[in-house]
């Protein structure tokens, strides 16, 4: 039904590679793709903003900057934002550009379907932001919005910031959900013959793994949030302690999507490290089926790990003990990762132009993320630092320096093929050292501060804990500044780049067999696949004649 | 034997073996390599049994709740309260609802088979049947001695049917949808997707609601 009216729409397109295509509703999933990553990059850089007003604020131990409803809204807005609005639509407009291409296929399986999905996010969006204009101001109660902190909005108004929060998240859910019925249709039926599981690239199956938590865990989130709607504005009692209802069962509904959420920020992430290590240790990725295997173990262990966000929630100890066991398990198929990442640059000859360096800073970063995120996993150590610092400290070493980082890799490596220009490598380097020391510096102070015991979510503080606030304070402005020379790069490269040829960095995967940028239909002709991914090193695979010429 | 391409080397499991045994239709979800690019109605079949799979989600987080509130509440229903009956008007509007799903199959098949006059003829019974139940459950809701406000009894009720209500109003305005689409002449293939993928929500509707009715009717105070 969608097939026919979107190969109509496509019929009457305009001509190629005219720039009021991104403007305009298209069903080519490149430009849906280009679409994503504009807006949420736009997004990103609203978060960043906040987040440094956060900072700023942070800098004294009075409250002296904004005052305390404001400062809540703050850090609301900046964890909403970050998730819903950078992070995931940001990997779902990744790998709307590159699935496709990389499985080779003409588009996604249902085009206009495609389409939508982007269309709904930035009204969505809009209408998150637009709550700073009311009178009452944001939501308040923290991106998870626990009642009943979230029903205590001024009585007596039906559009308050919770409400418009809500509403904005529903949409943003839908539009999610669609996208993950694309996506997991997209790698069922539309590889190209000889395309079979095993032998598609990690970030496929990366994406596949996050979109099937997308289809199994959202639609819960969606739940609790409509009753929480109908809690704060239709005088339900699903969750107010005075009418019997219990909040318990709402933290249980949000965790069970918002602790998978976490693996689909970070599985595409992963995904990205393990395209772009190969291409530049020129080696094959290490362990290829073990890392297939442990992307898809890690989306099915992460289902039933979500207790462990409420150690302190009056949870009994049996579900402590059986969510401790679970959460750890997690480590086992990560380790497989970061072991086969290892191994892939293990003696290879590197070449660190930017993706690399950025993708390198992940992995790196993520040992570190991940090393904390075990300690959290022990009921007794989380009971201690629960809602500290260290708890931000940890996540922040996993949303910023691993995932963000790992899309900067991603952005660089596939630039050349999106916008069929090379960027300036000085100015990539530059941005790599000026986001990877600050945001070092900041994050890292967080977790001797939350050792210490001070608590998140806070806008003034006892006086011991200034020196550490003030180094994270400092290190945020420098990453916030590092931004700079990231968009000037991207924009001068995109207008006046140098040309890019069709495979600037030699590396093996379907979408480098097509020109940069690809045309409309990606393929002259449907490829069909012979050999395994990531066959770096095998002349008699390598479709590049003489590979290793650069060197 | 036929011999048929299959890409075996990078698979660890022996799907050969397996693909053999198998119904064709689930051995279209397994690792083959190229999914048919031409087959639209099966490509769409998929993507709407996945949609399926998120909307049961959205259903047992609502089923979770009403279940864990009504074990942790001591005295569930309020003064005064009797609580969803079991009542005659239940009773029937559940038969209705759940020997739709007997009419629509044969409806779906009778399009397979091109017969258009069958089609239409038993798509309108299932079209009265779903706007029976609703109605039905209209007079239900007029008849209760509760709100949406009155207690966890209510909030969880109105909750419940309402969505469930919600879903059975879309089966049937997708399935006037569809009617009205097979009146265009030259619109079969597309009428056909569609009348399969609301047959398989009208199933999925039909067997979300005997979970509700056990658990809403059956489960007694």
């Amino acid at each position: 039904m969608t097939h026919d009216l979107s190969e109509a729409i496509a019929n009457n397109r305009e001509p190629e590679n005219n720039w009021r295509e991104y403007f305009s509703f298209s069903t080519d999933h490149k430009v849906i793709g280009v679409q994503y990553m504009v807006m949420t990059f736009i997004f990103f850089l609203l978060g960043g903003l906040l987040a440094m007003i956060i900072r700023a604020e942070l800098l004294t131990p009075e409250a002296n900057l904004v005052d305390r409803p404001l400062y809540n809204g703050l850090f609301t807005m900046h964890g909403t934002i970050m998730i819903f609005l950078w992070i995931i639509p940001f990997n779902a407009g990744l790998s709307n550009y590159l699935v496709p291409l990389m499985i080779g296929a003409r588009d996604m399986a249902f085009p206009l379907l495609n389409a939508i999905s982007f269309w709904i996010l930035p009204p969505a969006g809009l209408l998150l932001l637009s709550s700073f204009l009311l009178p009452n101001g944001t939501a308040q109660a923290g991106w998870w919005s626990y009642p009943p902190v979230s029903l205590q909005v001024p009585a007596g108004q039906l559009i308050n910031g919770q409400f418009i929060w809500i509403v904005s998240l529903v949409l943003i859910g839908i539009s999610s959900i669609m996208g993950a019925v694309n996506f997991v249709t997209t790698i069922f039926w539309m590889r190209s013959p000889g395309m079979t599981f095993f032998r598609m690239p990690v970030f496929v199956w990366s994406v596949f793994s996050a979109q099937l938590l997308q289809l199994i865990n959202l639609p819960s989130l969606t739940g609790a949030l409509i009753l929480l709607l109908l809690d704060l504005s239709f005088g339900t009692q699903f969750f107010k302690p005075e009418g019997s209802g219990d909040p318990i069962i709402y933290q249980h509904l949000f965790w069970f999507y918002s602790h998978p959420a976490v693996y689909i920020m970070a599985l595409p992430a992963f995904g990205i490290i393990a395209e772009v290590l190969p291409a530049f240790a020129r080696n094959p990725l290490f362990g290829y089926r073990s890392v297939a295997i442990a992307t898809l173990g890690i989306a099915g262990i992460s289902i039933f790990v979500w207790v462990h966000h409420m150690f302190t929630s009056a949870t009994p100890g049996w579900m402590r003990m059986t969510f401790m066991a679970t959460s750890m398990l997690v480590a086992i198929p990560t380790g497989v990762k970061a072991f086969a990442w290892t191994a892939t640059i293990w003696r290879s000859k590197l070449h660190l132009e930017t993706p690399m360096l950025f993708a390198m800073g992940g992995a790196a970063m993520f040992i570190f993320g991940g090393v904390t995120g075990v300690m959290l996993a022990a009921t007794p150590f989380d009971i201690h630092v629960n809602n500290t610092y260290f708890v931000v400290g940890h996540f922040h070493y996993i949303v910023f320096n691993t995932i963000t980082m790992a899309i900067f890799a991603g952005i660089y490596f596939w630039f050349p093929k999106i916008t069929g220009r090379m960027y300036a490598e000085g100015w990539g380097k530059l941005h790599f050292w000026l986001t990877f020391i600050p945001a070092n510096i900041t994050f890292f102070s967080m977790h001797p501060l939350g050792l210490q015991g001070m608590l998140r979510r806070i806008s003034s503080y006892d006086p011991q804990y200034q020196g550490w606030n003030v180094i994270a304070s400092l290190g945020s402005f420098l990453l916030g500044a590092s931004t700079l020379p990231f968009i000037a790069n991207i924009v001068g490269s995109w207008l006046y780049g140098a040309k890019a040829v069709d495979n600037p960095w030699h590396a093996t995967g379907l979408e480098w067999t097509t020109s940069s940028p690809p045309p409309r239909d990606n393929f002259e002709e449907i490829p069909i696949v012979k050999r395994p991914p990531y066959d770096y090193g095998d002349p008699k695979y390598s479709f590049v004649e003489n590979s290793d010429d650069d060197e | 034997m036929q011999h048929r391409t299959i890409h075996l080397d990078e698979s660890p499991i022996r799907f050969d073996r397996w693909r053999r045994r198998l119904p064709n239709w689930l051995q279209r979800f397994l690792p083959s390599g190229g999914g048919s690019h031409e087959d639209h109605h099966g490509k769409g079949m998929f993507g709407f049994s996945v949609f399926l799979l998120s909307e049961s989600i959205i259903f047992l987080s609502f089923i979770f709740t009403y279940v864990a509130l009504r074990l942790n509440t001591s005295n569930w229903l309020p003064p005064g309260v009797s609580g969803p009956e079991l009542s005659k008007l239940v009773i029937i509007n559940t038969v209705v609802l759940l020997s739709s799903s007997f009419v629509i199959q044969p409806a779906e098949n009778a399009l397979k088979r091109n017969q258009l006059r069958k089609f239409r003829r038993l798509w309108l019974i299932t079209i009265a049947m779903g706007i029976y139940f609703l109605i039905g459950l209209l007079i239900e809701w007029k008849n209760l001695d509760f709100k949406l406000t009155t207690g966890l009894v209510g909030s969880t009720f109105y909750l419940l049917t309402g969505f469930h209500g919600l879903h059975v109003l879309a089966g049937v305005v997708l399935q006037i949808i569809m009617l009205i689409r097979s009146f265009i002449p030259g619109n079969y293939h597309k009428t056909h997707f569609g009348a399969s993928a609301t047959t398989l929500f009208w199933h999925f509707v039909d067997v979300v609601w005997v979970f509700l009715f056990s658990l809403l009717y059956l489960w007694r105070a």
